[in-house]
């Protein structure tokens, strides 16, 4: 039997005035602009843009406004309003060589060409509370030096040129699209990365961290991690050329891993590969470390039964959207399931009670 | 009617308007001052388009995730076509671009280069400049530490 039940619009609009008060704050505090949230809180718009999937720093900033500060909710907006974009089209893929890069370090060789870039980067901070920030003041000029504008080599292409590391192939197939085809298993490597670079930071990082700990240990070099913009070509169809249509902050990350090699490749270091929308240095490496545990079966390695090689366990539960949706959707009415549970478990505890009487009534019989 | 350029000169410009800093171009195009007569052939519209990596950045594409674009096409009065593809979600920034990519098919395209691509490029270069110079002064010098006597 369905009922449906009617009610509560009042309580509801009610709620959401009340919820516009809230969001608003004390009104003799200023109000913060989209502009401010952009340019302050830049990595709270870089962690919306990635995990929403959607980069455009202005929407993000919108929808951390409107979610009062709360990232998955306003992740779930950015999510929500990108299925009613239109596709264009695809661009081609991105040349991270040719980045201008902010940061660019490498843990696994000192004197890489392009040097150690450290960028903006609270590294070597000592994540004291800087008591300064909370009054008004002028920021110090930065420092200058001669610019590096050629382009930065990757340091695997230096291994690669030792033939020391394993080869990516090359090839122009079209990827698998995640929000086009429901994901399917065994999923693809590019099903995969595209899962993982939308996956929830938090969920990623536990991922990557229990390898780590050695579930599924393939210890991990940071080869190398840069962050920096990117020109976005895409092949405009009614001019038959491409052009450069915009530029996105990305941060890429590259592990250097450990392999034995097998009967039929010599010993070589493996890869792990992070890429990310905005300045996001942890979810990039964590993304590169839960990518390499999952390319177990292709490497020829054992299933340790890990929670980080299993790929469904990995891919069905790093969307938090997904996550919070079905999470969230408990607190909801379920009053027609309850009542349902409510009648079973009464009438499990009459019969039971029942029994008991007749055996009761049986043996005082005897 | 400007024949005198080639697929890569038109790929030039539409590549600096695409990525033109709204306010910026709004202001060079004002200044410019010419507002030709034109006629929708796609009015403005707004939409995505996917952004592909590579895996290991050499290897196979994968969808890295989506980025907002607008886009539009008009004609001039002439009939010459010009088409705006830019990021963002800003209708009037696509329309700017459509008609400078159609002028820059017209006897206006050397004056319209000086007042609004030549100062575009120029702030652009500027700025990545800018970022360089800083991202370099944080370039780690290292130095070795000689300890004992010789």
């Amino acid at each position: 039997m369905y009922v449906a039940v009617k009610g509560g619009e009042r309580a509801i609009e009610n709620a959401h005035a009340w919820l516009a008060e809230e969001r608003r704050g004390d009104t003799g505090v200023a109000e913060l602009s989209l502009v401010q949230i952009r340019e302050q809180l830049s990595l709270a718009v870089n962690r919306v843009m990635a995990e929403g999937s959607l980069y455009d720093p202005d929407l993000a900033a919108l929808a951390i406004k409107q979610a009062r500060g709360d990232l998955i909710e306003a992740i779930f907006l950015v999510r929500a309003y990108r299925t009613t974009l239109p596709r264009f089209g695809s661009s081609r893929p991105v040349e991270t060589r040719e980045m201008a890069c902010d940061r660019r370090i490498s843990a696994t060789f000192k004197d890489a060409p392009g040097g150690q870039v450290l960028g903006p980067t609270f590294d070597y901070t000592h994540r004291l509370l800087d008591f300064k920030l909370a009054a008004e003041g002028d920021v110090p000029e930065v420092p200058a030096a001669d610019p590096r504008m050629q382009t930065t080599p990757h340091i695997t292409s230096f291994l690669q040129g030792e033939d020391i590391i394993e080869r990516e192939p090359f090839s122009d197939d079209v990827p698998g699209d995640l929000t086009r085809e429901p994901m399917v298993f065994p999923a693809s490597r590019a099903v995969r990365l595209q899962s993982l670079t939308r996956g929830d930071e938090g969920f990623i990082l536990g991922m990557a961290y229990s390898t780590q700990r050695g579930y599924a240990r393939n210890h991990a070099f940071v080869g190398e991690l840069r962050i920096g913009t990117v020109p976005v070509e895409m092949e405009i169809p009614e001019l038959g050329f491409c052009i450069e249509i915009g530029e996105v902050e990305l941060t890429e990350c590259e592990t250097v891993n450990q392999f034995k090699g097998s009967k039929t490749v010599p010993p070589q270091f493996t890869r792990g590969y992070g890429l990310v929308f905005g300045q996001s240095e942890r979810k990039s490496i964590a993304m590169a470390l839960v990518d390499r545990a999952l390319r177990w079966e292709e490497l020829g390695e054992d299933n340790l039964g890990a929670p980080a090689q299993d790929e469904e366990f990995v891919l069905s539960h790093s969307d938090n959207i997904q996550a919070t949706g079905f999470l969230e959707h408990i607190k909801l009415p379920h009053y027609v399931d309850f009542q349902s549970e409510l009648e079973l478990v009464r009438k499990l505890r009459r019969e039971a009670a029942e029994l008991a009487e007749t055996l009761a009534s049986r043996e005082a019989a005897e | 009617m400007n024949t005198n350029f080639s697929a890569e000169d038109r790929k030039g410009w539409m590549s600096l308007l695409a990525s033109a800093e709204e306010a910026r171009l709004t202001e060079l195009w004002q200044d410019y001052g010419l507002d030709p007569d034109f006629e929708f052939l796609r009015a403005p519209e707004v939409g995505g388009i996917m952004v592909r990596g590579r895996m290991g950045s050499t290897g196979a594409p994968f969808n890295a995730g989506e980025m907002t674009v607008t886009r539009c096409a008009l004609s001039l009065a002439d009939g010459t076509v010009g088409h705006g593809y830019v990021q963002g979600r800003c209708k009037a920034k696509a329309e700017i671009a459509a008609k400078i990519d159609a002028l820059m098919q017209t006897g206006a395209a050397e004056a319209l280069n000086e007042a609004v691509l030549v100062p575009l490029a120029q702030a652009r270069q500027a700025q990545k400049t800018a970022r360089a110079s800083k991202a370099a002064a944080t370039k780690v010098e290292f130095f070795t530490m000689v300890r004992g006597e010789d």
